[in-house]
């Protein structure tokens, strides 16, 4: 089956400027690095990984709000990698983004009704029955009531405007929903509702996500594969259950291990502290970037770059970027400390 | 600062805690009407002890740690209660004792290190200004002092990153300048208000660990602001639920995470998804809407979407508010008996 998004190769580069009086590039962040990524119709396909490894800026090149350094984007087999904005405007409705902040993303001027009814009439999309009608509709979709139509943001509480923010991204029948922390800033209970709503949609509706989270319960909640970035590479991505019960790289397995869990009795789990901090996107490490803070790392990491691929034992589908993989963890049980710590 | 303290004759209960705020209320006044963002909430903590605060979005964490603070702007903003710190009482105190804690004293740790830090001046610098202001130091002490602290939340070659800018930190890094610029003093309370939201889990952990070890050195007393129980159990020692500007539950984190007893707190366990829960299931949100803070449900503040009313017998959850019982240790503000609420718990735990 053809995929719906397919990422080749995908880089991002921003210059890094220098310089006092006359402003030169001095280098570049590697924000996003060669990074092959597909997303079946009606997947969610989950993105984690550290602070600043280009989990954002993935989103944005996928969405093609910024056009990549080098590498493809194809959206349903067309390479859109370059296309112009004439090009991209029949897609553009196909491909919604979700951010992270229900209070700055929509303008307290407008009424719900303006901030939903914006992309129809901006896309020239008429509706059956007019846009009010529609708006309605899509109100009630999202669990607002349809009354709200002339009603201000900031009536709302956060979980409200985050809805709201979602009947905006749903006016345009979208195929795919890039969602960029949409309930970071949220409490559990509204984090709860919002996560519920996305995945009715997924089902009733067929949209696909790219679903970008900080939190590795609630991704696992929300998605059927899952990617796991660090410093602009995909080092594994496969199904949930691979990733969640079978990771077989370190830097997941010292991610996973990570996870606060809100138990108060019992064994805790083993967690693999990370020595130190990301290096520098700037000045990525040769080799596997990873090795820095890595308790496996021997030479050959640091001279060859570990390829994606399906390491024997894993599923179909499950592809790790490590030259000497962890055995898959299973449950309870400990884990490699990083000697650094010891 | 327009202070009304209820109190006139002395000191109210202080017990052995060194941080005691006692029936504190705070309310704003807006174009639509009084919003009562704290509304009688008494809590305590001991010294080198954590203190987790969780609770719903805007049910006025934040507001009750500006009070404590004392950064609430006066024409706003009412405040009613007792703060006890130390040998003070700070609702009432004056603007320039209040500033001489602040910094000092009492520090705060911010959610997003960006906006708290000025981009304009070398972490360094920020971190010296604070020193200098407070203990008179020079600038020359205060260099070292920075140094000191870069070196004491684990920022690798301090001597020379004192002398970069905010925006060369990655953001796990940033938080950690934010800690040394908070605890530059020796502060008694650290008030941090969400840390680590904007964080991944593993830079996240590793805030948390550090934060824990200089308690350890230190004995620093820290109320730490969260959404996530999980943080809380692995950082805190107790744990306090607020709803609507009131405490719903509060007591050691075993007992609250373990045990909990008020509707809302097991509402919050049930709404977030775990680690090894079925992935095929609704989540199971708190059902409802937030309260209105401009005119709060009447009775227990929980009632209109609490599903145990019933239980309770129809009438006294409506009518009338229910006080954190018992008075110490382990206490919730829940009309059900102690009975019915441990069965239901165990019901709870049963069908998930
Ligand atoms: N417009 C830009 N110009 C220059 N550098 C950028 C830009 N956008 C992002 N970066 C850099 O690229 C890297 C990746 O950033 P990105 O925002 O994609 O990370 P992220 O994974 O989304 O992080 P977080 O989890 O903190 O949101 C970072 O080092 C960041 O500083
Ligand atoms: N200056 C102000 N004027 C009017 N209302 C205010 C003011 N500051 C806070 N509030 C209101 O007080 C209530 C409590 O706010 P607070 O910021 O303490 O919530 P919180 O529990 O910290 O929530 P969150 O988890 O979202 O940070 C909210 O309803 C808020 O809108
Ligand atoms: S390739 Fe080497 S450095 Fe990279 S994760 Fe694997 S063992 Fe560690
Ligand atoms: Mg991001
Ligand atoms: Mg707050």
């Amino acid at each position: 089956m053809e995929p719906l998004l397919e990422l080749k190769g995908l880089t991002k580069y921003f210059p890094v400027t220098g310089g006092f009086v006359i402003k030169r590039q001095v280098g570049n962040v590697h924000a996003v690095d060669g990074v092959d990524l597909k997303v079946g119709a009606g997947e969610t396909v989950g993105l984690v990984g550290e602070s600043g490894c280009g989990k954002s800026t993935l989103g944005r090149l996928a969405a093609r709000l910024y056009e990549p350094t080098f590498g493809k984007v194809l959206y349903r087999g067309r390479d859109i990698s370059h296309a112009s904005r004439r090009a991209l405007k029949p897609i553009r409705p196909e491909i919604q983004m979700i951010f992270q902040d229900p209070y700055s993303s929509l303008n307290p001027r407008q009424t719900v009704g303006t901030i939903i009814r914006g992309p129809m009439e901006i896309n020239g999309l008429n509706p059956p029955g007019g846009h009010e009608k529609r708006v309605r509709e899509l109100l009630e979709i999202v669990g607002l009531n349809p009354e709200h139509y002339n009603r201000f943001p900031h009536e709302f509480s956060g979980g409200q405007r985050q809805r709201i923010g979602i009947a905006r991204a749903l006016s345009l029948n979208p195929k795919l929903i890039i969602a960029d922390e949409p309930v970071s800033a949220l409490d559990v209970s509204i984090q709860a509702q919002v996560i519920n709503l996305l995945q009715e949609l997924q089902r009733d509706l067929g949209i696909a996500f790219l679903f970008i989270a900080h939190d590795l319960a609630v991704v696992r909640h929300f998605s059927q594969r899952v990617a796991v970035m660090y410093l602009g590479k995909v080092v594994e991505v496969g199904d949930r259950e691979s990733i969640y019960e079978r990771p077989r790289h370190p830097y997941t397995h010292a991610l996973l291990s990570a996870v606060p869990e809100a138990t108060v009795d019992g064994e805790s789990r083993q967690r693999i502290r990370l020595a130190g901090d990301v290096p520098s996107p700037i000045n990525p490490p040769t080799g596997c970037r990873f090795r820095t803070r890595c308790w496996k790392a021997q030479e050959r990491c640091a001279e060859e770059a570990p390829p994606l691929i399906q390491i024997a034992g894993n599923r179909e589908g499950h592809l790790t970027a490590c030259h000497f993989p962890e055995a898959p963890m299973t449950h309870g049980e400990d884990v490699v400390l990083d000697p650094a710590l010891a | 600062m327009t202070a009304v303290t209820l109190t006139e004759t002395g000191p109210g209960r202080r017990g052995d805690s060194f941080l005691s705020v006692q029936d504190l209320h705070v309310s704003f006044s807006t174009e639509d009407g009084t919003v009562k963002a704290v509304d009688g909430l008494s809590f305590e903590v001991e010294k080198g002890t954590t203190l987790g605060i969780v609770g719903e979005s805007g049910s006025g964490k934040s507001v009750t740690n500006l009070a404590i603070l004392g950064l609430h702007n006066s024409e706003h903003a009412e405040i009613g209660g007792e703060i006890w710190f130390e040998d003070r009482e700070l609702v009432g105190a004056s603007r320039t004792t209040l500033e001489r804690l602040r910094g000092n004293r009492i520090a705060m740790i911010f959610q997003d290190p960006l906006t708290a830090l000025s981009p304009f001046h070398t972490v360094g610098r920020q971190i010296g200004e604070v020193y200098r202001k407070h203990k008179g130091a020079s600038k020359r002490e205060a260099r070292d002092r920075a140094i000191e602290m870069l070196d004491r939340v684990g920022i690798p070659n301090a001597k020379v990153r004192v002398d970069d800018y905010p925006h060369h930190f990655s953001g796990g890094m940033r938080q950690r300048v934010m800690i040394a610029m908070a605890l530059v003093c020796d502060p008694a309370l650290v008030i941090a208000d969400e840390p680590t939201t904007a964080l991944d889990v593993t830079v996240q952990a590793q805030i948390l660990d550090l934060l824990k070890d200089l308690q350890d050195q230190m004995g620093t007393s820290i109320i730490l602001i969260t959404h996530d129980l999980g943080v809380v159990a692995q950082a805190a020692h107790n744990v306090l639920v607020m709803y609507a500007g009131r405490a719903a539950e509060r007591g050691t984190v075993r007992e609250v995470l373990g045990a909990p007893r008020h509707p809302y707190t097991w509402g919050l366990l049930s709404s977030a998804p775990r680690l090894g829960s079925a992935v095929d299931v609704p989540l199971k949100p708190v059902r409802g809407t937030p309260p209105s803070l401009l005119n709060p449900p009447s009775g227990c503040r929980f009632h209109p979407r609490c599903d145990y009313v019933k239980q309770v017998g129809p009438d006294l959850c409506a009518a009338e508010l229910p006080e954190l019982s018992p008075e110490s240790g382990h206490g919730d503000a829940c009309y059900l008996t102690l009975k019915q609420k441990q069965e239901i718990h165990t019901q709870l735990m049963e069908g998930r």
